[in-house]
């Protein structure tokens, strides 16, 4: 289980969460949503340590995660995964180089075990023909798709997705979001940033809806979709639905 | 020493040639590594690297203003209380590396922060250590925007060996200069100087041009 408790971080120099509480269950599918600049991506970043915490406890099942010790932050990243909005594949490696460095590096698995489960993941994702393709010769659909596998080839408890469609040709969209609802039968614990709102309702357990840095409400997701409860909630209901 | 072709004219110009050229490579590659160490230096993050981080800003901003002959008389005199037995050559070659090691530096810095900050933050995320983020994915990136200015800095440092005469070492220029004071037409010995240096100069400058089209193919 992840928890956050009163999380404080900021982001070049400005303060963009204050006081952030929620957790995942595991196997849990939890959602953020609000408007840009509320801070759902900090909160995926502060996570997973790319972002220093100034106040605040993370906690992974039941234990405080120390994100000032190399070996917490190693251990946490062992079990916890993000994929990015702008895929951060590395440019100079092919795909299989891409997916298996961190299991060979990170995880200590022999080079043949991390490419037979590189493998196996792209087969599973359609792109095994793409193994030893460069990211720049991928759509962006592609190499979205290879950063998730990159992601799930360290077998981890928690995923974590940052607007991971939002740097994607419309007809690109499709192709990912059928990815992260495949995994979302895995039982793996995925916590989603995104403004594709039809798929969030669709793939959620629970909803968090986040302003200002702030959680303002939080609930399963029809709930929060159908009969928000906060002001605040169904001023941003009413102004996605007039798009 | 007057006739250009006399077998020991030849055999001093070579000699000269090889000091030249000596302090230039060996030089400019000691200067290349540890201007690698320093770049590396200033980009790490851990707090108890905080003094060696500001040394090694202190270092490269230092060597990088002050002139190559101050830097020369500096390595001498410092040297000649230190290691009074090193020869005037050696003084030499490690002024070129003192000099090279700050601009080199500046290079590798360059040529380190071309890599998109986006995949070093996807490597750490994925739990990679600094050591293996360096070796696997920044340096890969770095090397073809680092080795064309590198390569031009040490062309350039040919020449400014030159310097090297005031502390007495008989390198290409000091060696022309000895030439004619004995004798030799000024055309003919500082002409013969110049096809030196430029023979020097052009392959170093092709084999650079060569390693950047490789480069540039990967």
């Amino acid at each position: 289980m992840l928890e956050l408790e009163d999380v404080h971080a900021s982001y070049a120099g400005r303060r963009v969460l204050h006081g952030v509480s929620l957790a995942a269950a595991r196997g849990e599918i939890v959602s953020l949503i609000g408007p840009s600049g509320s801070g759902k991506s900090t909160v995926l970043r502060a996570a997973i340590g790319l972002t220093p915490l100034d106040a605040g406890t993370v906690r992974l099942d039941g234990a405080a995660v120390d994100y000032a010790s190399a070996e917490s932050l190693k251990r946490l990243r062992r079990r916890m995964s993000i994929v990015f909005q702008q895929y951060n594949l590395f440019q100079n490696m092919d795909v299989l180089a891409n997916i298996c460095l961190a299991p060979v590096k990170v995880l200590g698995l022999a080079p043949a075990e991390a490419e037979g489960r590189a493998m196996a993941l792209l087969g599973q994702m359609g792109l095994a023909d793409k193994a030893r393709a460069r990211p720049s010769q991928l759509s962006g659909g592609q190499q979205q798709r290879v950063a998730i596998v990159r992601a799930l080839a360290m077998q981890p408890d928690i995923l974590l997705l940052d607007e991971v469609t939002a740097a994607l040709d419309p007809e690109r969209v499709g192709e990912v979001l059928d990815t992260v609802q495949a995994l979302a039968s895995t039982g793996i614990t995925l916590l989603i940033v995104s403004h594709e709102m039809a798929f969030v309702r669709r793939i959620s357990h629970r909803v968090v809806m986040m302003d200002e840095g702030r959680v303002v409400e939080t609930g399963p997701a029809e709930a929060v979709f159908g009969a928000p409860q906060q002001a605040r909630t169904q001023a941003f209901m009413r102004a996605i639905l007039r798009d | 020493m007057t006739e250009i072709f006399a077998p020991a004219t030849l055999a001093f110009l070579g000699e000269a040639l090889l000091r030249t050229l000596g302090m230039t490579l060996i030089g400019c590659s000691a200067g290349f590594a540890i201007g690698l160490a320093l770049a590396l230096l200033r980009r790490s993050r851990a707090g108890w690297l905080a003094p060696a981080r500001w040394l090694a800003m202190l270092w490269v901003e230092g060597f990088r203003r002050i002139p190559f002959l101050v830097i020369l008389m500096l390595v001498l005199f410092g040297v000649q209380g230190l290691a009074p037995g090193l020869p005037l050559i050696g003084i030499a070659t490690l002024a070129v590396t003192l000099a090279a090691s700050a601009y080199m530096a500046e290079i590798i810095r360059g040529g380190l922060e071309s890599v998109p900050a986006a995949q070093v933050e996807g490597a750490e995320a994925l739990g990679l250590s600094a050591g293996t983020i360096t070796r696997t994915i920044l340096l890969p990136q770095a090397w073809r925007v680092i080795v064309p200015p590198a390569a031009a800095f040490m062309v350039m440092f040919v020449k400014d060996t030159a310097l090297a005469s005031h502390l007495g070492v008989v390198e290409l220029a000091f060696a022309g200069k000895i030439m004619v004071n004995r004798g030799m037409s000024p055309v003919v010995g500082f002409g013969a100087v110049m096809l030196l240096y430029f023979a020097l100069s052009w392959p170093l400058g092709r084999a650079a041009r060569a390693l950047e089209v490789r480069l540039a193919r990967t």
